[in-house]
């Protein structure tokens, strides 16, 4: 490396430690600490019993058959409610991208529902499958009481989770359609492909480090699934969530040591998803380059 | 309370600590006498903001100290009544604030809790359910009441709410509500009241059909009240005389879990038993298709208002229990009031503590609210069994009634019970004492989550 690259290279690193430093105060701070609690035996409750247990907190969650049903039941949520997003956000993309009249209609009409908070989101539909209250039943001709059995209550915790985020699938999406070329498209098109054909042959591999960027995102929001359940099960009818579990360790027990193992194993599974991910779909943060 | 004159030289003498050792800083440097009490810029600017504070904290209310009391959002104001009754008789010495909580107690204990292990000193009073006790107080968020309060207390309220405030040999909080779950059922359909189980179900099987029975079978605290009841009847408890350990002895516990599968698995049974609460229980009771109901007194007034066919044929007796030597016993349940430990007024939070606890405003709670009192003389009063014609089965029943497990893991204990036994038709009554046993002294040593 030249004298100048050097230089150059130390005045970015002194240009981007203001944003170090801040990010070092707010992610990785917080982070290490809880960590650090995660190895003591710390309840709020118990002020002077605290002590360090090593690994203790970690083996006790992990050998609670709550902690895996959790888990079984977060990675449900997410594989089915990620799977039906990507195929309705895709079609919702296409249809903005191809949309001549009324564009920006469609378009603002499509984020509604990301625009509405989660737990707004979550209690209108926790309402419209009440038995009382709600217009599904109704509508369906049916008796079910949705959210006191397992698997309804999950189709409805499901269908909230897709109708708030396919939007967002849809935009990132959007943005993916938009930077492949027309002429690639035209090219195909003089070369005699069908409308089948462009979307298997051309729009998709172009689209695939898109996809598996608006994957990612997704399933990384997914897996940390929280407002839409607290509101409408509170994780009754075994629909706890990993977030939900989390919560009631460290909020309503008051465990932090218990809770801060529950919240770093959280994030072992966030960074084996995401890394995953990036095996998987090759896809690279720094894929624009 | 803080008398504040408005020359800065003599004010500043009484403030203490940064301001005290920027004017002493001032004088070794050997600055001339007049100068020497001028206070430093910060400690001019702190002097100033602290005076702000001071009069937004005390705007219109001098210097009468506030007290805050948390406690759940009471429907028909008795609560708020009984505040302004105490406010007005401390004559200036306190006003107090009702602050609502959530009607949900798990909800009320969170908010509670979260603000306590934060030390907020806004928490002057609590309502405190019967079972927080222990908790609360071996976590060091309440002020004990000296040995004469709590003997003074303990004068005319029903024994086992006396109970309910002791921990660790000290007294928490003033004994203020109770409550216990009767046996309600339809005087047109039952000549006389079951006393056991059998007879319950026999008759419920017999002529009552899929839901003439109603409990609570949801995984929540109700179903960790009902075991803890049942197994009570049946000469059983969840830990030792010292609740250090578990309990759970064999044959009794045994006996409850058969009983509740039973309960559970027959035909008289609510088909969706398993997510029935006290509010579902006693809605499907005003339908008129139940025969039996098991649950706390506010289903009186409810099917008063809501339901006067069905309550024109309802009665209620005490538990039934297992056999005639054993009759039904229930959990107590109900409000004591504590002080928090973070309080700015100590003195005055517990003399209103007291206030908002003496006859009067029990009464008060009774006739207003439907609350029954801890004080046994209320029952026998003309305008409490107006509103509560089952004073006396009730007062019966909590002299019978258990406290639950009276220990500072209540909570982890509760939900360890709960998770185990729901849902209640899948008790296998032989492999489920030593789950049971297993997933309490887990809970106890707050091992595993819950």
């Amino acid at each position: 490396m030249t004298e100048r690259g050097r230089a150059e290279r130390r005045l970015g690193w002194w240009l981007s430690a203001p944003a170090l430093v801040a990010m070092a105060l707010v992610t990785v701070y917080p982070i290490a600490y809880a960590f650090w609690l995660s190895l003591f035996r710390h309840d709020l409750r118990f002020p002077e019993q605290r002590g360090f247990v090593g690994w203790a907190n970690y083996a006790s969650v992990l050998s609670s058959p709550v902690w895996w049903q959790a888990l079984t039941n977060t990675l449900l949520i997410t594989a089915a409610s990620v799977a039906v997003e990507l195929v309705l956000g895709f079609a919702m993309a296409l249809l903005m991208h191809r949309a001549t009249v009324g564009r920006q209609t469609v378009r603002a009409s499509i984020l509604v529902p990301y625009a509405i908070i989660t737990v707004v989101a979550a209690l209108a539909w926790k309402f419209a499958f009440d038995p009382t209250t709600g217009f599904v039943n109704a509508l369906l001709g049916l008796q079910q009481s949705w959210l006191t059995e397992r698997w309804s209550a999950f189709l409805v915790i499901i269908a909230t989770e897709i109708w708030k985020t396919t939007p967002f699938m849809a935009l990132l999406l959007l943005a993916g359609l938009a930077l492949i070329s027309e002429d690639l498209i035209r090219a195909a098109r003089v070369d005699g492909a069908s409308a089948w054909q462009r979307l298997r042959h051309v729009t998709l591999p172009l689209m695939k480090p898109t996809i598996g960027v608006a994957m990612l995102f997704r399933t990384l929001d997914a897996v940390r699934i929280f407002d839409t359940v607290y509101v409408q099960t509170r994780g009754g009818q075994n629909t706890e969530t990993l977030s939900l579990v989390a919560y009631d360790t460290l909020i309503v027990r008051l465990n932090l040591g218990l809770g801060s193992a529950v919240a770093a194993l959280i994030f072992v599974v966030v960074a084996l998803i995401a890394w995953g991910f990036l095996r998987s779909f090759g896809v690279s943060l720094e894929e624009s380059r | 309370m803080f008398a504040v004159t408005p020359e800065p030289e003599t004010g500043l003498g009484q403030w203490s600590g940064p301001c005290l050792a920027a004017g002493a800083g001032v004088r070794i440097q050997g600055v001339s006498a007049p100068d020497r009490w001028a206070p430093a810029p910060l400690c001019r600017a702190m002097v100033v903001a602290l005076l702000a504070m001071l009069v937004a904290c005390h705007d219109n209310a001098g210097d009468r100290p506030e007290l805050t009391w948390w406690v759940f959002d009471e429907p028909s104001g008795a609560f708020r009544a009984a505040a302004a009754n105490c406010s007005e008789r401390a004559a200036g010495r306190y006003t107090l604030r009702v602050e609502p909580l959530p009607a949900d107690a798990d909800q009320q204990r969170e908010q509670l809790v979260r603000r306590l292990a934060a030390r907020d000193t806004s928490i002057d009073l609590i309502g405190m359910d019967v079972i927080w006790t222990a908790e609360f107080a071996a976590a060091g968020w309440l002020l004990p009441w000296d040995a004469a309060a709590a003997t003074r207390l303990a004068v005319g309220h029903l024994p086992i709410t006396v109970e309910s405030i002791r921990y660790g040999g000290r007294a928490w909080g003033a004994p203020f509500t109770s409550n216990a779950q009767l046996l309600w059922y339809r005087t047109d359909r039952v000549r006389s009241p079951p006393t056991t189980w059998d007879e319950l179900l026999g008759t419920a099987e017999a002529a009552g059909g899929a839901g003439s029975v109603q409990l609570q079978g949801q995984r929540y605290e109700g179903l960790t009240v009902f075991f803890i009841a049942l197994l009570a009847s049946a000469g059983g408890a969840v830990l030792d005389e010292a609740v250090q350990g578990v309990a759970l002895p064999e044959g009794p516990t045994r006996e409850t879990l058969a009983l509740m599968r039973r309960i559970a698995t027959s035909p008289a049974a609510d088909p969706s038993l398993d997510v029935m609460m006290e509010d579902q229980t006693r809605l499907a009771f005003e339908t008129g298709r139940p025969w039996f109901m098991l649950n706390y007194p506010f289903v009186w007034p409810s099917a008063l208002s809501h339901a006067p066919a069905v309550a024109r044929q309802m009665a209620f007796a005490p538990w039934p229990g297992f056999d005639r030597t054993r009759p039904g016993r229930v959990a107590l349940g109900g409000l004591n009031l504590a002080i928090g430990a973070y309080t700015r007024h100590p003195a005055v939070a517990f003399e209103a503590a007291e206030c908002l606890t003496s006859a009067p405003h029990q009464l008060l709670a009774a006739v207003q609210g439907g609350l029954p009192p801890t004080l046994e003389d209320l029952y026998d009063l003309a305008e409490v069994r107006r509103r509560l014609p089952f004073a006396d089965v009730l007062r019966d029943a909590l002299h019978r009634a258990v406290l639950r497990p009276p220990t500072p893991l209540y909570h982890d204990v509760s939900l360890a019970i709960s998770r185990t036994l729901h849902p209640m038709r899948a008790i296998d009554p032989q492999r489920d004492v030593q789950r049971l046993r297993r997933a309490v002294t887990r809970a106890l040593r707050s091992e595993g989550l819950l």
